[in-house]
């Protein structure tokens, strides 16, 4: 039976997240995958590697994402699909557990692997373990862990578009509107470098530290939840157990301290720094590369030493 | 306005949980325990909005073994009104939770119900969508601010790109992110006077309502172990080694 993957995009093409989320359907089925937006957006759905149909439609009931018309949406195009995947991204995983409520299955969140058609593999208490379960639904609506799986690739794919089932408007919530931060760095999600801040930066001024660095590096910037909470960074740049899950080439920790919550998001990476000027520090004991200092001495150091060729 | 608030007993966050032995689970025996702090949220923007007039009263509800009690009486102490535990040994899924708190919602007739985005240990964050699809109600996940407004509510949510606003009809479900505000303390008065408030005590087969686990689990491994590398000296040595050694710049 196909599988169904419900499409991230940034309103001009799939999001690397989306393409996981891909890969991941790619061992249950034949990969169909749902765009609801620019036609844009669908054409480069039809181009990942892997991806066998595109279903699309840029009806404005599903512009905003809201879970209730999009849910109804699913659950009408459930039938055809054995498995029903999403990236885990805010969107996805406000999605997926009304549709599997509706279907009455039970969502298996943030997979880590997939080992069968029904057995999967899942990070648990803040990635200090890996569950693998096995359900025994007929159907699986499952949201997917970008870090642990290859994107399929952008090119190569050659897939047909056409029109996705219209659906009903239950009509619940209205959106009212957004502050999405428009950036010319990376999505932290797809970045190949990541530069995050804690909370010994201090101040939001002082986070140029910080963004200046990742410019040098062509990298994302994240942030501790202490930096958030204290205002320096915005919540999206909230890497760790109820942030956001990261695994690049590098990841810079500059003035965090290493709490398991801020490790369950970034310790997959596969070369990690740190720098902190205390060398007990826990994020030294996943560091590769650990510098001891005071950052506001280091990072202009840094910066300069990486300007040099 | 009547508000549920779900409140589930977790390992607490301090903690550094262990994988048993035989990989059936994580060790809780002995192992400190807590209301979830997404819960402790929650709970606190309900009591704010009872302090602010615009609710009535604050039930909590904890589905599991006898001792959530004591996450129910935390929850009652920092100003929930009364109490239901639906007592159940044994695992429980967010469908089942969601089934159970259904049943418990048809006798209650709350306008608002208010959970945590996640529990932080099974690391779901599925509950609150999984009863608002059950229920046909409107869902507000990741709320960093929540205002009662045109008849409905107002939820502020924090979304992968930044920050976006719906309008919900009630009742509604809103599941809350880190943000939205910082619980308080229980004081002692408090904690005495909440000893006094009633809690009742359900069981799944009074609400009717089946809990079977969907998903088996087959085993629990720690994820790999990552070795600590070196210290560098300086930050020449920290960049020759990126550019030379891990070639990741
Ligand atoms: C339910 C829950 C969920 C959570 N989710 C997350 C999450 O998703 N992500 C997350 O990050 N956290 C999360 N946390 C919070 C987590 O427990 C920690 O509180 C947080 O990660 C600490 O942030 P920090 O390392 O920036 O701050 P701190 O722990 O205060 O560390 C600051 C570090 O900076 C160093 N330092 C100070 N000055 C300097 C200087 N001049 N130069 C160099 N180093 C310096 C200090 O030595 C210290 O190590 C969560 C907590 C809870 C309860
Ligand atoms: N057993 C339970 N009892 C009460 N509330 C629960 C229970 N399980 C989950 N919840 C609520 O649902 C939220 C999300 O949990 P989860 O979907 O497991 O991540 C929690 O923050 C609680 O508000």
């Amino acid at each position: 039976m196909a599988v169904l993957v419900l499409a991230d995009h940034d309103g001009s093409a799939v999001t690397q997240p989306t393409r996981s989320a891909v890969a991941a359907a790619s061992k249950l089925g034949d990969v169909t995958v749902l765009v609801l937006g620019p036609r844009t957006a669908a054409d480069s759905a039809a181009k990942v590697a892997g991806v066998a149909k595109v279903l699309h439609t840029e009806d404005v009931l599903y512009a905003n994402g809201l879970a209730e018309p999009l849910a109804a949406l699913l659950v009408a195009m459930a039938p055809e699909y054995s498995h029903l995947l999403a990236p885990a991204s805010a969107a996805g995983k406000n999605v997926m557990p009304r549709l599997a409520a509706l279907l009455d299955v039970q969502v298996i969140s943030d997979i880590a692997d997939v080992v069968d058609a029904d057995t999967f593999v899942r990070p648990i208490y803040a990635g200090n373990a890996l569950a693998t379960v096995k359900s025994a639904d007929p159907k699986k609506v499952i949201t997917v862990r970008a870090a642990s799986f290859d994107p399929a690739a952008a090119e190569g794919g050659s897939a047909a578009v056409e029109a996705a089932p219209k659906g009903e408007d239950p009509g619940l919530s209205n959106f009212l509107g957004a502050e999405i931060a428009k950036s010319e760095r990376p999505e932290l999600t797809a970045a190949k470098v990541v530069v995050s801040g804690g909370r010994a930066m201090g101040s939001a001024e002082n986070f140029h530290i910080i963004e200046s660095v990742a410019d040098k590096l062509g990298a994302a910037v994240g942030a501790s939840r202490a930096a958030v909470d204290a205002g320096y960074a915005p919540n999206d740049h909230q890497v760790g157990q109820t942030g956001k899950i990261v695994a690049p080439d590098l990841y810079i920790a500059v003035g965090i301290s290493g709490a398991i919550q801020h490790l369950a998001g970034m310790k997959d990476s596969k070369v990690i720094v740190a720098i902190n000027k205390d060398e007990e520090a826990p994020i030294f004991s996943v560091a590769d590369y650990g510098l001891v200092g005071d950052l506001f001495k280091v990072m202009p150091e840094f910066e300069s030493e990486l300007a040099k060729k | 306005m009547k508000l549920l608030v779900p409140v589930k007993r977790v390992v607490d966050y301090n903690v550094k949980v262990r994988v048993k032995a035989d990989h059936t689970g994580v060790e809780t025996a002995n192992v400190k325990m807590s209301m979830n702090p997404f819960d402790e949220i929650a709970v606190e923007e309900a009591v704010r909005l009872k302090e602010k007039g615009a609710a009535t009263e604050i039930i909590a509800v904890s589905a599991g073994p006898t001792a959530c009690q004591e996450q129910i009486r935390t929850a009652l102490a920092m100003g929930a009104d009364r109490g239901i535990l639906i007592e159940h040994d044994g695992i429980l899924e967010p469908l089942a939770v969601a089934k159970l708190l259904k049943a418990v919602i048809a006798k209650e007739s709350p306008d608002l119900v208010i959970l945590g985005k996640q529990a932080i240990d099974d690391d779901m964050n599925a509950t609150g969508q999984m009863l608002a699809a059950l229920l046909g109600w409107p869902q507000g996940t990741y709320a960093s601010k929540v205002e009662p407004a045109d008849g409905g509510i107002k939820v502020t949510r924090e979304v992968d790109g930044g920050l976006e606003r719906l309008q919900l009809k009630l009742p509604a479900i809103v599941t809350t992110d880190l943000r939205l505000n910082e619980p308080r303390y229980a004081s002692l008065p408090n904690i005495m006077k909440a000893r006094k408030k009633p809690i009742e005590t359900l069981k799944p087969a009074d609400l009717g309502v089946d809990v079977s686990p969907r998903l088996t689990v087959l085993k629990v491994e720690e994820p790999p172990k990552r070795q600590a590398g070196k210290k560098v000296g300086s930050v020449q040595e920290l960049v020759e080694k990126l550019r030379n050694e891990a070639k990741v710049i």
